[in-house]
């Protein structure tokens, strides 16, 4: 059910930029409107929402230390998993954005023949990772509609995507370790039964969205081969703030485009957020000196104590008795001197 | 605590690093330009071994065919949709009308980025007169 | 006949408890319901009035969670949204936490009570999925106009009655945020939910009976003054007669060195109290200027269990007498949570502590540069920085009947980092110590299953399943090494992991590391050692030949 929904969205999100493009003709609004808007909303929509959680303050720091603290000289410290300073934490997210180093810590645990067993999993990492690092090549790849002239690193992507020069145009490596990817974590997700039983449309939807951009854009570029020059120079009208919509670029190219909007519109609204959400969690991206330098908690409230004048009141003559030094003597039997 | 120096800091790079293509565009780049290819004096009026249209969109499919069929079939005649007969060959067929190679392959490719390893090979020819 | 006794051990079948079916029912979980009377053992009996007053909490009255009416306040929808809305503009993590959760799932085989029970609820993320699906629904636009396509929940009663049982089922143990890829802290919207649920009057007595104790009488256990000097007094009667030495014990002392401060579990019961006798030993032999609080007589803080208010009341105590006994720097016991407060919470909460100095190990003069600002060193710190400067004489051959594994407590653990601190001691005064597996120790360490208040006896099935991967870890250690012996750096430990060992590994005792090294330590005329601190016959001495001797 949360499945067919999420199915559903993307369908008809696929269909209304045919019904737009490919019947009503509406270049320009697919073309020039959409795409702007879509990065406008995508732009301050993060910038928004990061925005909302640092004016939040974090109170108390609380990183999660996964390795040997610092305080002897003689015990060497574990810099990047428990790190004490600046630096080390700069080196654990770096860790955790480009390595997925939690992740990679995987254990599964499960009850066999009477045992609690574990063994390493590492798929959930490997196919995270394929499917951001390829994400993050094509979109690298698609500089090169953007940007005139083509810078070398574009290049470099590319050639290094295409490496094993199979097929023309020469097959690009990500677009299958994408779809793979894609395919991987929508079947964990539907035939794992814990997973399914946790999974949300949010979860599903961004999937769907994620592999109809692929598919339309693998399309495009092996199969329907529509004119790419038009489309470097609609591209380029955007960016340069003329935009330009010329003839004779195919619907499919406006409905990879469309979902392409679509996905950037959605990011700012979703768990998509984990982007930016990964660099401001507090059990990661703070040192763990907590004894050597105060945090201050800007509202640290101020609370009702029970004081130790009050603590001795109730209890100073059994103090006294037991021969426990108090601050003030018990006033003696009857009317006795001060002191 | 808020950090809010390493927010804005964070912000600042995410929003540069998005609109990076407008400030290149800004920055020098080519912003409303559209290569023309240009053909080599006196092909005017010519027809190529396809249509125009199909050679646009799948020149490359052509030139690989071409070769996989020269080279394991030994078949080195193509016919055209008019019945002319060419050699698939893309130095003694392509390349004798197209020898201004610079000025009418490379300037689409070089616009969208593609970067064909016919070259790898046919180097004498990409010499002559590329840009 | 009578009523099965869900509250003891013996009700439960190892059999019954390792038949674990991880398959989630077919039902969404949106709609799940609790039935309180099926799942007796599952949880914890509500706080009594009294100790609601005494500290000034709201809602206090008798009520029970197999009754159908918790007598919540009318507005109690209210309250709710109330206390959200105003935690989400002080926490980041809460406010994060509840937005950047992709359910990987990468959490879901990382805790305990889910390996040991299979409920899926137990699984972090569906746990923090109990208040996330609210602020989908009742703080952002999707959730209010598409509502559980959104994965919205509409906040109804069963609703906090899930909090009541999921939010006392989770030991804020942190093991999941280490697996999470964003670090999302399931222990953090535990505190965040429990925090919310002490706002309607919904609390366990386990905790707020302790809460309260210690507002008054300086300690959870609700010791008073001349009572713990007696306690003391009679640890050192035990000590005499194990060493022949009679340790003083300063209370209350003004212009001491050193306020020594532990979790008061350590005066109550077997096993703890060997290790408070460790402690009391190896001052003595030290010759340290310390001196015992008896107002600041818990190192423990249940507030921690509680919010971070209740948590802030109880601990301004240990500076507040820090500063009046003109102490330099405080040295704490060995105990979980505390250490958490102590090294997370303390300073942020009650100092700035300017009016104490940077620790110094008086017998080393190693300056502890890491507590620098809070000004309080662990008590593993100590005496590690001793025996590697050889200062402390140990003969570890008097505990050669014990074959030790280590727990790491997951404070110290996934809080701190204390990892070879405690090993440290553990290879100098054992000369048999051995690892539990990989997966079980260090930062992946196991929790008891019995911290974050959770540890008493009405929800003994499911401390016994959320023991059961220490259990099992320590099990594996004793049929392949022939452990005999558990040490933990917490009080709570101390007093659970006796329960999980006794059922999932029989013949296992629990200890505290200060008890070992009081065994080992070579005292300054001392007798000749004989018996352990627990009083039992020293390995290679034969307790007759001892009587025959003293004739």
């Amino acid at each position: 059910m949360r499945v067919l929904v999420s199915l559903i969205a993307v369908l008809a999100l696929a269909f209304i930029a045919y019904l737009g493009v490919g019947i009503g003709h509406a270049d320009t609004l697919f073309g020039v409107v959409i795409p702007y808007l879509a990065l406008a909303i995508f732009l301050f929509g993060i910038i928004y929402r990061v925005v909302t959680w640092a004016r939040v303050p974090v109170p108390f720091r609380i990183p999660t230390t996964c390795g040997q603290q610092k305080c002897l000289e003689w015990i060497k410290p574990s810099r990047f998993e428990n790190p004490y300073n600046n630096f080390g934490v700069i080196i654990r997210v770096a860790m955790e954005v480009l390595f997925f180093r939690s992740l990679f810590r995987n254990v599964k645990s499960e009850i066999k023949q009477g045992k609690v067993v574990y063994g390493h999993t590492k798929w959930l990492w490997l196919a995270g990772l394929a499917f951001h690092y390829s994400f993050l090549v094509i979109i690298i790849r698609h500089l090169r509609f953007f940007v005139e002239p083509v810078p070398i690193f574009v290049k470099w992507a590319e050639s290094l995507d295409g490496f094993f020069q199979v097929g023309i145009p020469i097959l690009m490596l990500t677009d299958v370790v994408i779809l793979a990817a894609l395919t991987y974590l929508f079947l964990r997700r539907v035939l794992i039964p814990q997973l399914r039983y946790i999974s949300l449309p949010a979860d599903y939807f961004p999937l769907f969205l994620i592999g109809a951009i692929a598919t339309t854009g693998i399309l495009l570029r092996y199969f329907f081969k529509t004119d790419l020059i038009g489309i470097k120079e609609l591209a380029l009208g955007l960016v340069s703030l003329k935009p330009v919509v010329p003839k004779g670029i195919h619907w499919l190219f406006f409905m990879h485009f469309f979902l392409v909007c679509c996905l950037f519109t959605y990011f700012p609204f979703s768990k998509l957020l984990h982007m930016a959400g990964i660099f401001m969690s507090p059990t990661r991206n703070l040192a763990n000196n907590n004894r050597a330098v105060r945090h201050i908690n800007p509202w640290n409230p101020k609370v009702e104590v029970h004081t130790y004048q009050e603590y001795e009141d109730e209890f100073r003559e059994k103090m006294v008795a037991a021969g426990i030094p108090v601050e003030k003597q018990p006033e003696p039997q009857g009317q006795g001197t001060k002191e | 605590m808020y950090d809010s120096g390493k927010v804005i800091t964070g912000l600042l790079a995410f929003a540069v690093l998005v609109t990076l293509p407008f400030w290149y565009t800004a920055a020098g780049g080519k912003g409303g330009f559209r290569p023309e290819p240009k053909l080599a004096p006196g092909l005017e009026g010519k027809k190529c071994v396809e249509s125009k249209a199909f050679m646009r969109a799948s020149h490359m499919d052509l030139l690989n065919l071409w070769r996989d069929e020269v080279v394991r079939q030994d078949l080195r005649v193509h016919f055209s949709p008019d019945g002319r007969a060419f050699e698939k060959s893309l130095t003694n067929t392509c390349l004798k009308c197209h020898s201004n190679t610079g000025e009418f392959c490379d300037r689409c490719h070089n616009y969208v980025g593609v970067q064909p390893y016919c070259w790898d090979c046919h180097m004498e020819k990409k010499l002559k007169g590329a840009e | 006949m009578g009523e099965p006794k869900f509250d003891e051990m013996d009700n439960y079948k190892k059999e019954d408890l390792l038949k674990v079916d991880y398959k989630p029912p077919g039902k969404s979980w949106f709609e799940t319901k609790i039935d309180f009377n099926q799942r007796k053992g599952s949880w914890i009996y509500p706080a009594k009035p009294k100790n609601l007053e005494y500290i000034g909490f709201p809602n206090p009255r008798e009520w029970f969670p197999t009754d159908e009416d918790w007598k919540l306040p009318k507005n109690w929808k209210e309250i709710i949204l109330e206390g959200m809305a105003d935690r989400l503009k002080r926490f980041r993590t809460f406010q994060v936490f509840m937005d950047i959760c992709v359910r990987c799932g990468a959490c879901a085989d990382k805790c305990h009570f889910f390996i040991g029970g299979g409920d899926p609820k137990n699984m972090p993320v569906l746990r923090a999925e109990l208040l996330r699906s609210i602020y989908r629904r009742e703080f952002t636009k999707a959730g209010r106009i598409l509502g559980s396509i959104a994965g919205g929940r509409e906040l109804t009663i069963d609703v906090i009655k899930e909090w009541f049982f999921y939010f006392y089922q989770c030991t804020e143990c942190r093991r999941c945020s280490v697996f999470c890829p964003y670090g999302i802290d399931t222990a953090e919207i535990t505190m965040m939910a429990r925090e919310l649920m002490h706002l309607l009057g919904l609390n366990v007595n386990w905790i707020m009976e302790p809460v309260a104790n210690c507002y008054r009488t300086g300690n959870h256990l609700g010791i008073q003054p001349h009572g713990l000097k007696d306690t003391l007094e009679f640890f050192a009667d035990d000590i005499e007669d194990v060493t022949g030495i009679k340790v003083d014990i300063p209370m209350n002392k003004k212009g001491a060195e050193i306020l020594f401060v532990t979790p008061s579990g350590d005066f109550l019961a077997d096993p703890g109290i060997f290790t408070c006798m460790g402690y009391m030993l190896l001052f003595h032999e030290l010759g340290l200027d310390y001196t015992w609080s008896t107002y600041a007589s818990e190192g423990g803080n249940f507030g921690l269990f509680t919010s971070n208010e209740a948590m802030k009341r109880l601990n301004a105590k240990i500076y507040a007498e820090a500063k009046r006994l003109g102490v330099k720097w405080i040295l704490g016991g060995e105990c979980g949570h505390m250490w958490r407060v102590m090294h997370q919470y303390m300073d942020t909460m009650n100092g700035p502590a300017d009016f104490l100095e940077t620790p110094v190990s008086p017998i080393t003069g190693t300056r502890f540069e890491n507590a620098k600002s809070t000004k309080m060193t662990h008590i593993i710190e100590f005496t590690s920085d001793l025996i590697k400067h050889g200062k402390l004489k140990l003969d570890p051959s008097r505990n050669d009947d014990l074959v030790v594994t280590f727990h790491d407590s997951c404070n110290p653990a996934r809080g701190l980092g204390l990892f070879e601190e405690p090993r440290y001691i553990l290879k100098a005064v054992c000369n048999n110590f051995v690892e539990m597996p990989e997966d079980t120790t260090r930062e992946k360490t196991f929790c008891c299953g019995g911290g974050a208040g959770l540890g008493t006896d009405e929800n003994m099935e499911i401390r016994l399943r959320g023991g059961m991967p220490r259990g099992h870890a320590v099990k594996y250690v004793q049929d392949k090494y022939g452990a005999n012996m558990l040490a933990a750096i917490c009080a709570i430990d101390r007093a659970t992991l006796v329960t999980v060992c006794d059922y999932w590994a029989p013949g296992v005792g629990v200890t505290g590391i200060h008890e070992l090294v009081a065994n080992a330590l070579i005292c300054k005329g001392e007798k000749k050692r004989t018996m352990n601190m627990r009083g039992e016959p020293l390995p290679g001495v034969n307790p007759e030949e001892e009587g025959d001797e003293d004739v």
